[in-house]
């Protein structure tokens, strides 16, 4: 396991977020130090993807306090943006441009240079289709697109919420130096296979109903409780 | 922030070229209100004020259909996290947004006004053109800036189709006043230039003051 840096990348504590009456999150603490995985555990409906949200800035914090990077959330949202890579449910791609107009797209508004949308283009596997609108590719090619398109910025965070769902054992291979372990990043990673989860992961965070279960070692026994 | 509000125009028409979803709706929109006012009014030609009301409402309804789009293709395919998780400057999008409508706008008009002249309007068109571009373009501002604000304001509903026309028609209430006022005497020929000037400083104010509170108030609404 990493060792926790003094100064966390991501510091959680107390975060509350509710939709209306509904309190999606209620309770949330946590730490997680640079280099560090947060493997996010839960049944469906537990407040994993909104959590995940919060983090990315995309959703604000109702009560609690959550730092990003430094910035505090929300009042400092502007800090952490662009330094976040999110893998969300959507792929953030519009479906009626290419796979590289989508990403070069992105690259502009990150102000980077576009040979880096060619470098990953290529790092994910993606070069004879990449001149192809997206909504004629497969949910593993948009996913693999997803992934460059999260890792156009080189951020420091990634954000992943089940980021090899739909991809084949290959395509997984060809993603795992880029946002698997060995990618070094920090990384809060949202999983459904509690096994291959909790083998990623440094850390575990378990929610159910929005409030936190499970939080420390990986424990796949543990882990699976979440789901009874 | 000129350079990233053009990134996501460019985007933005780069989709409509290839999904031709907003323009030909519009234009095809305003052809048909003129045949069924041509039929409807039992009239061949219409002039003076009544000229004036049919455009302007006609060019005002058209604007609905494409303020009902601006901001799906964001909603629906995930676009608008792209843009918010971006460290940019948010009035980029409005900027974009706004000037998208614009363009869309300008595009109708090249075929709505012609389409006008030979189906409804009596006097000859040519003459009283150079102001009447002036006038639409002056418009054309009002409703790209009211348009993209009301669009990202309505998305988020899920009666997104109603609410965009009970929010936005009110608004341009006094778009087709100074519209139809300034225009009624281009369709009569008894054109008077200071009456002209007023509506013309209407427009330009109606312009400068949405465009300021879109500026102000559009980095709140993208906030969930």
């Amino acid at each position: 396991m990493a060792e926790q840096a003094a100064a966390p990348v991501i510091d959680v504590e107390g975060l509350e977020r509710r939709y209306g009456e509904r309190a999606a999150l209620s309770g949330v603490s946590f730490r997680l130090g640079e280099g560090q995985t947060l493997g996010l555990f839960g049944p469906n409906g537990a407040g994993k993807s909104t959590l995940l949200r919060v983090l990315a800035t995309l959703l604000r914090p109702h009560a609690g306090g959550v730092r990003v990077l430094g910035a505090a959330l929300p009042g400092e949202s502007w800090k952490a943006r662009g330094r976040v890579g999110y893998v969300g449910h959507e792929p953030l791609l519009y479906r009626e441009l290419s796979g590289r107009e989508n990403l070069v797209f992105h690259a502009r508004l990150h102000r980077v240079p576009e040979a880096r949308v060619d470098e990953l283009i290529a790092a994910v596997g993606m070069q004879r289709r990449a001149r192809d609108p997206v909504r004629e590719l497969s949910r593993g090619m948009v996913q693999r697109l997803s992934a460059a398109r999260a890792l156009l910025h080189d951020p420091p965070l990634l954000l992943l919420d089940e980021p090899y769902s739909g991809l084949d054992p290959a395509a997984r291979e060809l993603l795992d130096p880029l946002i698997g372990r060995p990618c070094g990043r920090t990384r809060v990673l949202v999983s459904h296979d509690v096994e291959a989860g909790a083998a990623e992961s440094d850390l575990a965070l378990g929610l159910r109903a929005g409030k936190q279960l499970i939080f420390g070692r990986p424990d796949p026994a543990a882990i699976r409780g979440l789901f009874r | 922030m000129i350079g990233t509000a053009w990134t996501i125009l460019r985007k933005d028409l780069q989709i409509e070229l290839r999904t031709k979803e907003s323009v030909p709706a519009m234009a095809l929109f305003s052809v048909t209100v003129f045949v069924l006012f041509h039929f409807g009014l039992q009239r061949n030609e219409l002039e003076g004020d009544l000229a004036a009301g049919v455009l302007w409402v006609t060019l005002i309804l058209a604007t609905v259909l494409a303020v009902n789009r601006l901001f799906v293709t964001e909603r629906e395919q995930g676009g608008i996290d792209g843009l918010l998780l971006a460290p940019i400057d948010r009035t980029a999008v409005f900027v974009a947004k706004a000037g998208a409508l614009f363009l869309y706008l300008v595009l109708l008009e090249l075929v709505a006004v012609p389409a006008f002249g030979i189906l409804l309007l009596g006097p000859d068109l040519f003459k009283p053109l150079p102001t009447l571009i002036l006038l639409l373009v002056l418009a054309d501002v009002g409703l790209a800036a009211v348009g993209a604000l009301v669009s990202a304001l309505a998305v988020e509903t899920r009666a997104r189709d109603l609410i965009v026309p009970l929010l936005l028609l009110p608004l341009l209430v006094p778009v087709a006043i100074a519209g139809a006022e300034a225009t009624e005497p281009l369709f009569s020929g008894n054109q008077a230039a200071h009456e002209l000037g007023k509506w013309v400083a209407l427009l330009g104010l109606y312009d400068m003051v949405f465009l300021l509170v879109s500026i102000a108030v559009f980095d709140f609404l993208l906030e969930d």
